[in-house]
């Protein structure tokens, strides 16, 4: 079952975010963040070549110019594999784990899955950052020690959604911890 | 908000959510015929672990010995965990039927029931307790989700925890390993079942990864037989080497403080330890030490190899005459440069006015030293051929070494200079020394040796004189002196700065891990890490497909092992989570460069 709902993050982009209900216990939510704008990168464009032409009229070489058109192919290429993030997702499946992966915008895609056992709980916790900001993320349990949190990690970094998005998420991503929690205490 | 879809609930039955049963299922068995699921039930997980699947025609007999078999021999308990309906064509319900009365013969707890109709990509599970619940609201009934996995794989990329411990029951070391690690020990303990394929003549048919044909391979079996004894001699010979170098006769003063500054010892030394653990007959105990050795055995091929290919290189077209011919000029001509340099510290450097005395007296000490340096080289030109010949021939023990010497040459040749850095550094520290002490004097202050600080102290009249004098004389002595120790100082910079370059690439050869690259490249499933999953379309009332796929650590970007050289003694891990093997221990060799490389000056206590 899917829905789609627009939020917004925390610069005032536009975000979406999908969810979709598999069963009751396996959910799936995926943020996806607005795409590279085509304003914006001919602003970069114009501004490498015009310093590419400025520096060509200064020194004659023409050299110059290539290397600025090499440049900028390489810096857009490496920007849409290694910084551009276009979707986040989030898969919390009851009994197995949780699995958040960012696909970029040239196909990569990135994963990281946490097994059920270790993780205490996912809560929504405030930072600051020149000003408040909210933020998902996930405590994993200290082998150690059974009541200590042992790692703090973040979910839909690059998204950033605001906290109406994250309420939505935090309440599915319980209902589904209440549900193991209950499946796994009956016998 | 919507509100997720209501949980299909037997009619008259008030039930807590129902317990969701997870089955593994082999990729391999999704297109085998119908018959018996064979694995292993981990009850903490509540998951079923399918293994294989046994065709009909079978004798149930047959069966149960052949998995008394294997649990006896792996310590695993297989049995029949239920069913497996595969309907290739329509209205074959007697098969049903017949797959339900099995039920009877092998019981299992829960029995599960796999069907999948022909040409559907939508599978029916149902897996049911026979037994009472023994609280009232628990179901009869549970849901099941499948989560296929490539078997293949998944043994292959030895994600398992390590073999346990002989005094270990086999439930104790599962349960040791949660989630998950149960699976994959679950899969990798079973080498038994998979053993035989569909070519055996066997009472029992079954359906796993290796039933088109076991996988082996001629060269992975002679290697694994020959590899005993060679490893006995090889590790024979190389205990005689050490036992030789670690004789007497080489501990005594002078030949090891040779043997400490050259680094082709150095080298050499680490060569001898690598290769002893390689060939050490002791059997790896975990997959991170096996990568270990093979990664010190491919750099030891590389090395090797790179090395001939220099002294076929070497030895064609009498190249070694050209460099003995050219190497006394080249000697000459630094000597000319720097006595050109020599000349100009002694005229006005820089338009820098300097002590005409002093000035004469050092560069007059300096050339006489670089005219004693030069007829040296000139005695020593009709061997340097002969020398170099030979050294060329160490090429064959690898390219490391051929550098090594390369360096160790470098370092003999500007032996000069390192010596005029000596001079210059040591006079400069004396002066510093007296300088410091004398100002101390000329404030009225004095070091206390005894409390370790500065205390004041009064002179007598013509200690004050004397010291004052010598202060002032020491201090216009002082520009002539440092620019003496700047000059010699940045020589002996230059010299060091290539004789790291070639360590660095020494060290790059020695500790980069080309066996886990070219794994990376070739079988990247062998670095797994991890697991990820992915949802398989999904239809509402059906149960969820999961299809589990090995995850690689991401590729680090600029992750390569930086040589030692550069780090001191720290290291980089490449892999978080599962410290794939291949770098050096970070405390295996700490700082080995150091002695070679000095550019301190010599600590001098003020006083």
């Amino acid at each position: 079952m899917e829905d789609e709902q627009s939020f917004s993050d925390i610069c005032g982009g536009r975000l979406a975010l999908q969810r979709r209900y598999y069963s009751p216990s396996c959910r799936e939510f995926c943020i996806s963040c607005p795409r590279l704008s085509l304003r914006s990168l001919t602003a970069v464009t114009c501004t490498v070549w015009l310093a590419a032409y400025g520096l060509f009229t200064l020194c004659e070489n023409s050299i110059i110019l290539s290397a600025a058109i090499f440049i900028t192919l390489l810096g857009l290429l490496g920007y849409l594999h290694f910084v551009k993030i276009d979707q986040e997702t989030l898969l919390i499946i009851d009994s197995l784990g949780i699995q958040m992966t960012s696909s970029y915008a040239s196909g990569k895609e990135s994963t990281t899955f946490i097994e059920m056992g270790k993780v205490k709980d996912v809560i929504i916790n405030e930072g600051i950052y020149m000003k408040v900001i909210y933020y998902l993320c996930i405590l994993l349990k200290d082998p150690v020690e059974p009541h200590g949190i042992s790692q703090v990690v973040p979910v839909f970094q690059s998204a950033k959604p605001r906290l109406d998005c994250l309420i939505e998420v935090y309440r599915s991503c319980q209902e589904v911890l209440a549900h193991q929690e209950a499946t796994s205490a009956s016998p | 908000m919507p509100t997720p879809p209501p949980e299909s609930a037997a009619p008259g039955n008030s039930r807590v959510p129902g317990m969701v049963l997870k089955a593994f299922f082999p990729t391999c068995c999704a297109s085998a015929d119908s018959g018996l699921l064979v694995g292993r039930w981990v009850p903490e997980q509540t998951s079923a672990v399918v293994l294989a699947v046994v065709h009909f025609p079978f004798i149930p007999i047959q069966v149960k010995e052949l998995l008394a078999r294997v649990q006896q021999a792996s310590q695993v308990g297989v049995a029949v965990l239920g069913t497996w309906c595969h309907r290739r064509q329509d209205a074959e319900e007697s098969l049903g039927h017949f797959l339900e009365g099995l039920g009877a013969i092998f019981s299992h707890e829960p029995w599960l029931q796999l069907c999948r109709e022909r040409g559907s990509k939508f599978w029916s599970c149902k897996a049911t307790r026979r037994q009472a619940p023994t609280c009232p609201g628990a179901p009869g009934e549970d849901q099941v989700m499948l989560v296929f996995y490539d078997q293949r794989k998944v043994l292959l990329s030895q994600l398992h925890p390590p073999v346990a411990l002989p005094d270990h029951q086999a439930g104790d070391a599962v349960a040791g390993a949660g989630g998950l690690a149960a699976v994959f020990d679950t899969v990798a303990r079973s080498e038994e079942l998979f053993r035989s394929d569909r070519f055996d003549e066997g009472p029992v048919r079954l359906s796993h990864w290796q039933s088109e044909g076991v996988e082996a391979s001629i060269l992975a079996e002679l290697a694994k037989r020959a590899s005993g004894p060679i490893c006995l001699l090889l590790g024979g010979l190389l205990s005689l080497v050490s036992a030789a170098s670690a004789c007497r006769v080489f501990q005594l003063w002078p030949l090891s403080f040779i043997w400490s500054k050259l680094s082709t010892c150095e080298q050499l030394r680490h060569r001898l330890e690598q290769l002893t653990f390689v060939f050490s007959t002791q059997k790896a105990e975990n997959p991170t030490q096996l990568m270990r050795k093979a990664n010190v055995l491919v750099s030891v091929f590389l090395d090797v190899a790179l090395g001939l290919a220099l002294l076929s290189w070497l030895h064609g077209k009498d190249r070694i005459g050209h460099l003995a011919e050219a190497l006394v000029p080249v000697a000459d001509h630094v000597a000319e440069e720097l006595q050109h340099l020599l000349q100009w510290l002694m005229g006005a450097p820089a338009g820098l006015k300097m002590n005409r005395a002093l000035d004469q007296v050092l560069g007059r000490f300096f050339l006489y030293h670089l005219h004693l340096w030069i007829s040296y080289i000139h005695l020593m030109s009709p061997f340097i051929e002969r020398i170099l010949w030979h050294v060329g021939l160490s090429a064959c023990l690898g390219l490391t070494v051929s550098l090594s010497i390369l360096s160790d040459i470098i370092a003999l040749l500007t032996f000069h200079i390192y010596c005029f850095y000596v001079y210059g550094a040591r006079l400069y520290c004396l002066k510093i020394c007296g300088l410091s002490s004398l100002w101390r004097l000329f404030r009225g202050k004095k070091w206390n040796v005894l409390r370790q600080r500065v205390d004041s102290c009064s002179y007598d009249l013509d200690q004050l004189f004397i010291g004052t004098l010598l202060f002032t004389i020491l201090l216009f002595l002082l520009p002539t002196t440092a620019l003496y120790y700047l000059v010699f100082t940045l020589l002996r910079l230059l010299v060091v700065a290539v004789q790291g370059l070639i360590h660095v690439l020494v060290d790059l050869i020695n500790s980069l891990p080309l066996y886990s690259l070219g794994l990376r490249l070739c079988r990247p499933y062998r670095l797994a890490a991890g697991v990820k999953f992915r949802v398989l379309e999904h239809e509402a009332d059906r149960p969820l497909r999961l299809l589990m796929q090995l995850w690689l650590p991401p590729h680090p970007l600029l992750g390569l092992p930086v040589p030692q050289a550069f780090l001191w003694g720290a290291h980089l891990p490449l892999e978080a989570e599962r410290g794939q093997a291949g770098l050096t221990d970070p405390g295996h060799r700490p700082a080995r460069h150091r002695h070679t490389a000095t550019v301190s000056p010599p600590p001098c206590r003020g006083r």
